[in-house]
């Protein structure tokens, strides 16, 4: 199996080993060990939620310092849509664009332009593939990754179609190759983003071979080193928006399936719920939808780990600032998008095994469910696990023992101090 | 040395919320334990409409669950009314499901079509008054 790459890690100088992270892990791929926590890569799905939980900022993301921009003759920009809702009194996308090239990007291309282009391409798509349906979509990686780990049911239902950052990426490259007459790598493609899942689909993408964005740009990084020339943009606001109504609500849960124009459609959010929503489309219980949306964060990207305001309220100023916008700006015949469907395979990833095969899975799996009937039920974390059947799993995989378990851990002692004093006792009589 | 292993569900009585608990759980394991997906998905369909069907017609029951290397069997045990017609109840779209479990949106008569279609074996034991026995079994490929 590949290396797998994460994301999200452990600042383990700020890390006390208490068991926030572990409790709010949805794959349960955290541990603490020895009094830290430990992230298992190949079962962490990027998702956030343990930056979101960790009382001392322990759990960080990995993504490009603003730095990165020197490494390129001619760099663009690309602002995820969710970048507009981090501001007060916004009325302009325009005033956004404009500063961003005044601090210093050669250009801008706004990712809600392609997010336009796989709207107008999903809508055939679904429409196309009926025996598909219901579709889902494939714009939050932490969701295709999650698929791709636990519901290998599901991979069947993937729209493959690439996300709006990587095709606003091949797009913006064509274009800058064209004006500038640069290579390829003399250009950098700088995605501002708003969650650390986009930095993993970046280095290890899901669908295609490879991702045309070079780096990752944190929008909380960039927000306030872009606040000042937003201010001095005001008088002399630059037309570069590219998008409309619907290339913009793709920043926040249900943007993504009402660009399809159909009403059949479910759009949930929050990890928890998501995999909820999963679990259910897995045992046929939907009635006959024909796209489900997901996204991993509450509120959809806005909701990003990655953002600064609150997704609700950044949520509010995207709905202000499309209200007096067309419906779409982008269309497919602005440019050639063929390119845009998946080229590469998803193939399931049985991260979760508990054997190589069925004789010793049913055998682990039978160590399991006797050490978990003998372990409290508390589930209390204090062995490092997130609940007793976790352990139970960690044991049976070779990665934990009995004794990690205080309960246990408590009647060991009891048995043996009582042994002790039987001894002293007899010592006494002798 | 365990050639199978086996899992206990209660099913409560009038709870939907809590239907279908037992068919995650199980579904989760066997994921777990290297099971080929679409015999996961036949499992989990399957025994999804019989804890529904024990839910609406049955106050509960119990279910066992068996895997061994070649095969998965599922047992639904309830002490419900029993099945008066087993041929009708098993065509497709047959329901005695009374208006308020169909307004729920259950009761289409496609529980034991579909426990049928995705299952290798099925056998209904039925008495009226005293309850019904369900057994499924689903083969498992030889690796």
């Amino acid at each position: 199996m590949s290396e797998f790459f994460t994301s999200v890690h452990l600042k383990e100088e700020l890390c006390m080993g208490c068991i926030n992270c572990i409790k709010r892990c949805p794959t349960q791929a955290i541990r603490v060990r020895n009094g830290k926590a430990v992230i298992t890569k190949k079962f962490c799905i990027d998702c956030g939620e343990c930056i979101r939980i960790c009382p001392h900022h322990a759990k960080e993301a990995t993504y490009d310092s603003l730095d990165i921009r020197n490494r390129f003759e001619y760099t663009i920009a690309l602002p995820a849509p969710s970048l507009y809702g981090q501001f007060n009194n916004l009325d302009d996308v325009n005033i956004v664009l404009t500063a961003l090239k005044k601090m210093g990007f050669d250009d801008v291309y706004e990712v809600s332009g392609a997010a336009e282009l796989v709207s107008e391409m999903s809508r055939k798509y679904v429409e196309e593939h009926e025996e598909q349906w219901p579709i889902i979509s494939t714009a939050c990686p932490t969701v295709v990754r999650l698929i791709q780990v636990r519901f290998p049911n599901l991979i069947e239902h993937l729209l493959p179609i690439c996300s709006p950052a990587d095709l606003a990426a091949s797009m913006a490259r064509k274009k800058a190759m064209e004006k500038t007459g640069l290579s390829s790598d003399k250009i950098g493609i700088l995605f501002i983003s708003p969650c650390p899942a986009k930095v993993t689909a970046v280095k290890s993408p899901i669908g295609i071979h490879h991702s045309d964005i070079d780096g990752v740009i944190a929008i909380k990084e960039i927000y306030p080193v872009l606040l000042p020339y937003m201010k001095d943009s005001i008088d002399d606001v630059e037309e570069l928006r590219i998008s409309g109504r619907i290339g913009i609500s793709w920043g926040g849960t249900g943007g993504e399936a009402s660009g399809l124009l159909s009403e059949s459609y479910l759009a949930a959010d929050g990890i928890e719920n998501v995999i909820r929503v999963l679990e259910d489309l897995e045992d046929n219980k939907f009635d006959r939808l024909e796209f489900i949306e997901l996204n991993a964060c509450s509120g959809g990207c806005v909701g990003g780990v990655l953002t600064v305001e609150n997704p609700y309220a950044a949520k509010v100023k995207l709905k202000k600032l499309r209200k007096y916008l067309p419906v779409a700006c982008s269309h497919l015949a602005d440019g050639n998008a063929e390119d845009a469907f998946w080229n590469n395979e998803v193939q399931y990833q049985p991260v979760f095994n508990i054997g190589s095969n069925m004789k010793e899975s049913i055998e682990n799996m039978a160590r399991v469910q006797q050490l978990t009937e003998k372990f409290p039920k508390l589930d209390c974390g204090s062995c490092g696990a997130p609940t007793c059947k976790a352990l139970a799993e960690d044991i049976v995989r070779g990665v934990a023992k009995e004794e990690d378990c205080i309960h246990i851990l408590r009647e060991y002692i009891h048995k043996l101090s009582g042994e002790l004093s039987r001894l002293d006792i007899k010592k006494d009589e002798m | 040395m365990n050639d199978k292993i086996t899992m206990h569900y209660q099913v409560p009585a009038d709870d939907f919320t809590r239907a279908g608990e037992a068919s995650s759980s199980v579904k989760s394991k066997l994921k777990m334990m290297g099971v080929k997906p679409e015999i996961i998905r036949k499992v989990a369909i399957a025994m999804y409409e019989g804890e529904i069907n024990m839910v609406i017609h049955a106050s509960g029951g119990t279910i066992d669950v068996t895997v061994s290397q070649e095969e998965i069997t599922i047992v639904l045990k309830d002490q419900g009314p029993g099945i008066e017609d087993i041929d009708q109840a098993m065509r497709a779209g047959f329901s005695t499901a009374p208006d308020n479990i169909r307004a729920l949106g259950f009761g289409a008569g496609m529980g034991l079509p579909n426990m049928k279609k995705y299952t290798d074996e099925l056998i209904i034991d039925s008495e009226i008054g005293k309850g019904t026995t369900v057994t499924m079994k689903v083969k498992l490929p030889t690796d």
